[in-house]
Parts: structure tokens; C-alpha cells; sequence
């Protein structure tokens, strides 16, 4: 592991313990009250979760032309992490809705899109794990498809008129709401490359153990 | 390369047409299809008449999947596919011509289902005819340009005929939900075309996004 | 699409593992133009592997292939132009008749008048009255025949057979083996993988005995196989 990886994991680590601090601070949004809060966990884990789909998808197209086995790790590590991420924006949304909106889940397009993205990463998974010899290849060609689903998520809500808050919303947030946000995105971004490492690692350690393997035939 | 593509069709075309079996199979799926969701959704003797759009377009991705799982079944039987592979063509004809072999049988199921569904549901789909063909058309390619490169890639695969809806399915939402939207405002007694137009615009845009990128990854994702 | 030959194939040190297992490990070898290599070994040494490499449906991890001056990766189509394979799989489509098979496969190697290159290889094989009936109607060792002329249909330098003997009745096998006889002389390099020894016997210029992906010896001009297998293979590696 390299050396920035403990000193920062202790950071982010504070810097989660401080968010709810930041928070609570926060203005309280007019129409929804407390429950509005759960908006500065919920968007930076959709962006990141938008994130790491084209992180999958570039290294997977990089995989796909080039071959490097290091850009698969990467792929790889990042299609966990779209579900993870996916997980928890589906997890919070949800519970943010059936407050807000009085529903659990509405069929629009942004939500109906993420939940297809998340399952396309699922998808990935099963492939990688069940799908046999050659199967880094086909996760690599189903990722990039995937990628193209992401710039549809994020545009969609500004062109259907959809219960979903559209994405001019978040320049647009006043002062220490917006601080609050930036730094959760800030906690989730340095997490999310916490994590990536972390995973990449691991997928490294088992290409040596398999090239030790092989060398042992020799 | 078109010469390639074309001989591919062709020769797809010869060898269904002489035992059909898919074609029947896929047919006789895709109608099974319709009809257990008509009974499933049946209330009061009555089947539910919004529900001739969607029903249309599951049993169109359903026996997509059938079809595409069968064709390729066939390039495995004798390993043909490597055959196809070994030859001099540019790899990318090969996938064409497979998806117009697979389009072609899509489209044919498709001339019988939508008389069926239209009977069963009392749906006026043939009321507006080349805005359904359009949207049935760009809906197809959209659905078969993603099944055709990813049954291709699962030849070799392990867990090939279940991983096929698995990788499929979640990529083509969007070319069904446009289908669907497209069709179901074309049953509606006061069609707004503007509403249609823009769902085959959407789908069109949906095919080249496919098509390109299937052509461009066909030659990496095929060679060992 | 230019047209490339090569009057030589070399290999050197390739390998090939899937994932921990080693299938390939360091294979080096050269022919020429007008003789016929064998690979030998037993079941799981890697000879098919090693075929795959060599018809370019398989990279090597490690080391390369040259045919000539040109590699695998550089000429692409072209190269594939120039490779016949006999697999153990046959490639032939069982609804399609034998002529059909043949025009079709003619007219994807880019042949000016497929049904002519067609009706040419079956009156090769000798099945000039079975034309229309489908592949499926056919024994193994009839199919065996179309597929042969499906893999030498459009005139190959490099001729790669996988396992060519199995389930052939001994006329079939004669016809084989005089038929590899031809291409030799025609001035094709001819790689033949087998575990069939007695009929390899004669038939081979150079021999190249696997082991487990390794490989254990090579012997030009060998004459009886079976012992110089087994005193090959029998020595501890």
C-alpha cells in the first residue's frame, strides 16, 4: 500500500465524523424540514456512483484496446464500487421520497435510468464471477455500454418534467447549505479513492499469487 | 465488406429456411408470450386494454433473447463461428451480417404479433402503419445490435444462455422504454406525433450509439 | 487486401497460460516451405493450443510468431488469407449441403467464382454425386473430406490439422495421408497435431514431441515413432 494511504484514510475518517456537525448547521430547507438532510449524503453518492460507472467504463475500453492487465484491476475495482455507491443512493432516495414525495419510487427517468445502471454493474459482477475463461472481456464490452447510460442519467431530468429536483438546483443553494454539501462530496470523493486503492490492491496481490503460480512450473 | 455481411445473411437465411426451426420456435415463443400475459393481467373476463404496448414489447425482447441464444447456438455446433473468424473478412462484417439475419427474424415474428396483440386487446395499432413500422424497426435494431454482440462474445462463455438476459436486459431499457412509450402513444385515440417523433428520434439516436460502438468493440471482444 | 506470402514459419519460446495454468511453455520451432511437422504428445500437452496460436485465434502471452517477415498482430487479414485449418470441429454447417458449405466458405476467402471453387474441391474429394445433400446426411469420414477441402479451398501456404484421423475408416485415412502428401510436394508447410503415432509414422519430416505444454524433443526425419516416442517421453523431466 502507499504511504498516503493510512494518513489519508485517518482524515477521511475525521472527515465523516465532522459531516454530521456541518450538517446540522445547515439551513433548514423550506418545504421539507430535517428530512431534506439526507440530500448531502445522497447526491455526492449518486455522483460518485455517476463516477465510478465512467471510471469502469474508460478503463474497461482502455483494457479492451490496449490489453494492460492493470487497467482490468481498475475496471474491476470500479464496478464494485458502482454498486456500493449505487446501493446507497438507491438506500437513501427511497427513504427520502416516501417523506418528500409520499412514495416510495416513481417510474421517471432519472430514477428507472440509475436503477438500469446499477443493474448493468450487477451485471458485471455476475460476469467476472460466473462467466468463465474470457470473462474479463465481456464485462470489459458490457461496462462501456453502461458508460454510455451515464450522460443519459444526468441529463435526463432536465428534459422530462419529473417529480425529481432538476440539476440546476445545487449551483444555486445558498451559502452554508452549499458548504455543508461540498464537503460531504469532498468525504465521499476521498472515500471513493480510498477505496478504489484499497480494491486494486487486492486484485493486484492475486496477479502476483498467480504469477507465482506460474513461475513455478518453469 | 458488405460482400462479407451479405454472404453471411444469405447463407443465415439458406440454412432457417430449411428446417424453420427457429423461426417456428421463436414464433410459437413469442405468441405463448402474449397470451400468458393476457390471462395474467385478465380482470372480469376483460383484458386490460393499456397494456397491449407493453405486452407487445415483452414478448418482442423475450423472443429476441430465444432467437439470439438459438442463432448462436448454431456457430457453436461445429464451431463455426471460429471458421468465421479464420477468414480474411474484416471481423465487424461478420457482426453485421449476423444482425440483419437476427433483425430480419425479429421483424418477422413481429408481422404476427401485432395483428395478435391488436386482436386481443382491441388495439387500433394499425392505425397509424409506418409510424409503428418505424417504431417497431428502430426498437428492433436497437434491441438486436446490443443481443447480437453480446451472444457473439458468450459463444465461449460459461453460463452462456443465462448470462445473455443478464447482460442484455439491463442495457436495453432504454430502447424498450422507448418502444413502449412510442407504441402506447400511438394507440392513443388523439396521437400527438410530435410525442412519436420524438420517441423515434430518441430511438434511432439509441441505434447509431449501439451500432457504433458494437462495431467498434466487436474485433477486441472476439479474439482470445 | 493485399496478398502476403512467407516461405518460412518460426516460433520462438511462446506461451500461453489461462489464468494459473500453464498450457504453452516456451515452444520454439522453424519449417518451411514443401514439409510436414508434426506435433505429438498426449492428450492435454497442448497441441491444440498450439494450433490456435499458430492460425491466429490465440496470442501467445509470451514470445512470437513469425511467418516470414510478418506477424500476427501486423497483418491481420491478410495473414488469415493465407492459413487453412482442419479442426477437430470440422466448421462445416450439418443443414447446409456440401456444395453450399464449399461456395460459402469460397466466397468469404474471396474467391471470384465460388461455385467453381466449389464444384473443383469436391470432385478433389470424390464426392462430385453427394453435392446437394446436406452435411448432416454425411458419415465422419465423408465430412471429414468436405471439411479438408473447406480448409485448402482457397489455396493456403500454411495448412494447420488438429487431430485429422480421428474416427477415419482406413481408406479414408490413405486418402489423408496421400492428400497431405500432395500438399508437401505443392510446397505447403503442413502442421499436423496428433496422438496417433502409427499413422503419423512416415508421414512426418519433423516431429516436435509435448509434454504438458513443454516441449520435450524434436527429431527430424523420424522413423519409427512409437519407440522414439516412447523412449522420448519415458525419460524423466
Amino acid at each position: 500500500m502507499p504511504k498516503w494511504f493510512m494518513p489519508l484514510a485517518a482524515i477521511n475518517a475525521l472527515m465523516f465524523a465532522a459531516s454530521p456537525f456541518l450538517i446540522a448547521n445547515a439551513d433548514y430547507e423550506a418545504t421539507m424540514g430535517l428530512v431534506q438532510k439526507i440530500f448531502y449524503y445522497h447526491l455526492p453518492s449518486a455522483w460518485i456512483f455517476l463516477i465510478s460507472a465512467i471510471v469502469c467504463g474508460i478503463a474497461s475500453a482502455r483494457y479492451l484496446f490496449r490489453g494492460s492487465p492493470r487497467h482490468d484491476r481498475l475496471a474491476y475495482a470500479a464496478a464494485e464500487l458502482t454498486v456500493l455507491f449505487g446501493a446507497i443512493v438507491l438506500v437513501t432516495g427511497p427513504l427520502w421520497a416516501r417523506k418528500a414525495w409520499g412514495v416510495w419510487w416513481q417510474w421517471d427517468v432519472r430514477l428507472t435510468a440509475s436503477l438500469m445502471g446499477w443493474m448493468v454493474a450487477w451485471a458485471y459482477l455476475l460476469v467476472r464471477r460466473y462467466g468463465g475463461p474470457g470473462s474479463d472481456k465481456l464485462a470489459a464490452g458490457l461496462a462501456l455500454f453502461g458508460m454510455a447510460n451515464v450522460p443519459f442519467v444526468y441529463v435526463s431530468v432536465n428534459y422530462w418534467r419529473t417529480i425529481h429536483p432538476p440539476t440546476t438546483v445545487v449551483p444555486t443553494l445558498p451559502v452554508d447549505m452549499g458548504a455543508a454539501l461540498w464537503f460531504a462530496v469532498a468525504c465521499f470523493l476521498l472515500l471513493f479513492v480510498l477505496l478504489l486503492r484499497l480494491r486494486v490492491h487486492l486484485e493486484e496481490q492475486r496477479a502476483r499469487l498467480d504469477s507465482l503460480y506460474l513461475s513455478l512450473d518453469e | 465488406m458488405i460482400r462479407t455481411a451479405w454472404l453471411i445473411l444469405r447463407k443465415d437465411l439458406t440454412v432457417e429456411v430449411r428446417s424453420l426451426e427457429i423461426a417456428y420456435t421463436t414464433l410459437f415463443f413469442a405468441v405463448s408470450c402474449v397470451l400468458f400475459f393476457a390471462f395474467a393481467l385478465v380482470k372480469e373476463g376483460k383484458a386490460p386494454e393499456d397494456g397491449a404496448a407493453g405486452i407487445l414489447w415483452i414478448a418482442i425482447a423475450f423472443a429476441g433473447t430465444l432467437a439470439l441464444g438459438r442463432t448462436f447456438e448454431r456457430e457453436r455446433q461445429s464451431e463455426t463461428l471460429r471458421a468465421l473468424l479464420m477468414a480474411p473478412a474484416a471481423r465487424p462484417a461478420i457482426y453485421v451480417g449476423k444482425l440483419l439475419g437476427i433483425v430480419a427474424l425479429l421483424v418477422a415474428a413481429e408481422m404476427v404479433l401485432v395483428p395478435l396483440v391488436a386482436f386481443l386487446f382491441q388495439a387500433p395499432l394499425l392505425s397509424h402503419p409506418l409510424w409503428l413500422a418505424a417504431v417497431l424497426i428502430s426498437g428492433t435494431i436497437g434491441f438486436a445490435a446490443v443481443g447480437t454482440l453480446f451472444s457473439a462474445m458468450l459463444v465461449r462463455a460459461r453460463s452462456r444462455d443465462v448470462l445473455l438476459p443478464v447482460l442484455l436486459y439491463p442495457i436495453t431499457v432504454p430502447v424498450i422504454i422507448a418502444g413502449v412509450r412510442a407504441t402506447a402513444e400511438l394507440l392513443e385515440p388523439d396521437v400527438e406525433l410530435a410525442l412519436v417523433r420524438f420517441w423515434v428520434a430518441l430511438l434511432v439516436a439509441l441505434d447509431v450509439v449501439f451500432v457504433t460502438l458494437a462495431l467498434w468493440t466487436f474485433e477486441p471482444l472476439m479474439t482470445d | 487486401m493485399s496478398t502476403i506470402d512467407f516461405d518460412a514459419l518460426i516460433a520462438e519460446d511462446v506461451s500461453r497460460h489461462f489464468g494459473r495454468r500453464r498450457a504453452l511453455s516456451k515452444i520454439s520451432f522453424q519449417t518451411r516451405t514443401g514439409s510436414i511437422l508434426g506435433l505429438l504428445g498426449p492428450n492435454g500437452a497442448g497441441k491444440s493450443t498450439m494450433i490456435a496460436v499458430l492460425a491466429t485465434l490465440l496470442r501467445a502471452s509470451a514470445g512470437s510468431v513469425r511467418y516470414g517477415t510478418h506477424t500476427a498482430p501486423a497483418s491481420g487479414a491478410a495473414l488469415r488469407a493465407r492459413i487453412g485449418i482442419l479442426g477437430h470441429d470440422l466448421f462445416l454447417y450439418p443443414e447446409l449441403t456440401a456444395r453450399e458449405n464449399l461456395a460459402f466458405f469460397a466466397g468469404l476467402y474471396g474467391a471470384a467464382d465460388a461455385n467453381a471453387a466449389a464444384d473443383a474441391a469436391l470432385t478433389r474429394a470424390g464426392l462430385g454425386d453427394r453435392a446437394h445433400d446436406p452435411i448432416s446426411s454425411f458419415s465422419r469420414g465423408m465430412r471429414q473430406r468436405v471439411a479438408l477441402e473447406r480448409s485448402l479451398i482457397h489455396g493456403p501456404r500454411l495448412v494447420l490439422l488438429d487431430e485429422p484421423f480421428t474416427g477415419l475408416d482406413d481408406a479414408s485415412t490413405a486418402a489423408l495421408v496421400a492428400r497431405l502428401g500432395g500438399l508437401r510436394d505443392e510446397g505447403a508447410i503442413v502442421i499436423l497435431a496428433t496422438h496417433d503415432l502409427d499413422l503419423a509414422d512416415g508421414l512426418l519430416d519433423e516431429a516436435l514431441f509435448l509434454r504438458d505444454g513443454r516441449m520435450v524433443d524434436t527429431v527430424a526425419r523420424p522413423g519409427a515413432l512409437r519407440s522414439t516416442y516412447r523412449s522420448i517421453m519415458g525419460r524423466s523431466s
